[in-house]
């Protein structure tokens, strides 16, 4: 058990001294997920409630592809764009492979799927209660889209929280594209994968509790605004 | 009181048909929709009533016939001078307000405050003009649908049995209102199972019964001397599908 009251204590030990490497990889993560989690809503919304709301030939197919890319294995997604940034790959020109930049487009590749796939999931619902309304009022598509995603926002934040779990804790991905490089592109995980590797469990685990914390964090108060916010406006 | 020339009648439907599956719900079905009075479409469940309103308001698509509204078919900007109040209430997770603002912005890209007000007051549920839509109850959630209805001053207005299920309050009010803008030029084309409510509104009937139009008459004759078998058997109480 001692490893566990060590790791604890490190851990406190970090935070109050405010570890310069711990706020660090802290922020680092935080900046990489929060942008492409931010970057995955503003496509994955729109393109949820399109194919939630919209019929045309092979809609089934494309949500049936999205719906399986929502399981992708994060370490393929690395590797996929690996071989896509890497200098002989087609995006090679760019130059941002082991950039955090590199770290944002993998999380959007694992994140996208899933923020779209249960927008369409969620929409649909909603879709069956409104379709003859929009239809009736000759509401314009974007409009109709529009409606939807403020009508199902406290839903969607769900599928808003799933999404950045999924990234805050990912590491395969990352640390492909990223390469771990200290003071670029280390972030929580990828320094929990190494100090662990290094048999520095204390500060693995100290991480790993810090990141644990701060994720619960997020969803609780997440969670708690979305039910206060839902209860005072539809009072149940 | 003024009545503007209605330019969306007469409403002519050619041989119209809708099948499902191997269903056919509609067989050709043939008439023209005079401007002048409210038209109420009558028959037992199941006949095709909501149906061929949805048809006619170009809800549902269908390939064998004609809908011409003053001899133009049915197309984008015709629905846009038309309003529908369905049979359940279907009213955005937003405020009273919001929900007939909403309807406006469709129309016109100004939002008038004024003409909001003014119509939910006709549906007395101005007291309630920032409340949640679906805290409403079932006769308040209809009268909100009827005014976001009307307040884009339709020609035509469709109703699919928008007083069924309600106390006589609501039912009151629906149909003072019903009355009001059909006087003020609206054609009103309406669904209901009520004969009672039928009697009361009523210049033409349109009796459906299995698919087809068995009667096409003034209220007058229908609830005097049905000309139709199932009409009669239907004023009697004596008809299902």
């Amino acid at each position: 058990m001692n490893i566990y009251w060590d790791s604890i204590f490190t851990a406190i030990n970090l935070i109050v001294s405010l570890d310069k490497k711990l706020i660090e990889v802290f922020f680092l993560s935080f900046k990489v997920t929060i942008i492409a989690l931010f970057i995955s809503c503003f496509i994955g919304l729109p393109l949820g409630t399109f194919l939630a709301t919209q019929r045309f030939k092979g809609r089934n197919l494309l949500i049936g592809i999205i719906n399986s890319l929502m399981s992708l294995p994060p370490v393929v997604v690395g590797l996929f764009v690996y071989i896509n940034l890497s200098r002989s790959g087609p995006f090679g020109w760019l130059g941002i492979l082991y950039t955090p930049a590199a770290m944002i487009i993998a999380q959007i590749v694992l994140i996208l799927p899933i923020i779209a796939g249960l927008t369409t999931q969620i929409i649909e619902d909603l879709q069956e209660n409104y379709n003859d309304l929009f239809v009736s009022l000759v509401t314009p598509k974007v409009t109709t889209i529009k409606a939807y995603i403020i009508d199902a926002r406290y839903s969607l934040i769900t599928a808003v929280l799933a999404g950045l779990a999924k990234g805050i804790s990912e590491v395969g991905a990352v640390i492909i594209v990223g390469g771990n490089i200290d003071h670029l592109t280390r972030v929580m995980t990828t320094t929990i994968t190494m100090e662990t590797s290094k048999g520095e469990l204390s500060l693995a685990l100290a991480l790993g509790i810090i990141l644990l914390i701060t994720s619960i964090t997020i969803n609780l108060i997440v969670t708690y605004k979305k039910y206060n916010l839902k209860d005072r406006y539809y009072g149940n | 009181m003024v009545t503007k020339k209605n330019t969306l009648m007469p409403i002519k439907v050619k041989k119209l048909n809708f099948e499902k599956g191997h269903r056919k719900l509609l067989t050709d079905i043939s008439c023209e929709i005079k401007a002048k009075g409210i038209t109420i479409i009558l028959g037992p469940n199941g006949a095709g009533k909501t149906l061929f309103l949805k048809c006619l308001h170009g809800l549902i698509s269908y390939s064998t016939s004609e809908v011409t509204f003053a001899n133009k078919t049915l197309n984008k900007s015709i629905r846009k001078q038309q309003s529908m109040v369905f049979q359940s209430p279907i009213l955005l997770r937003r405020s009273v307000f919001k929900n007939i603002s909403f309807a406006l912005q469709q129309r016109s890209k100004i939002i008038n405050k004024e003409k909001i007000l003014k119509v939910l007051k006709r549906v007395d549920l101005l007291n309630l003009v920032n409340e949640n839509a679906i805290f409403l109850s079932g006769g308040e959630k209809q009268r909100l649908c009827l005014a976001r209805a009307i307040v884009t001053l339709p020609k035509v207005l469709f109703l699919d049995e928008a007083t069924s299920n309600l106390d006589p309050y609501s039912i009151q009010i629906i149909e003072k209102i019903i009355k009001e803008v059909n006087r003020k030029g609206t054609k009103v084309i309406a669904v209901t199972h009520d004969l009672l409510q039928a009697k009361r509104l009523a210049d033409d009937i349109i009796f459906i019964n299995k698919g087809k139009i068995s009667e096409f008459t003034s209220a007058k004759i229908f609830f005097s001397k049905p000309k139709s078998r199932e009409g009669k058997l239907f004023i009697a109480g004596n008809l299902v599908v």
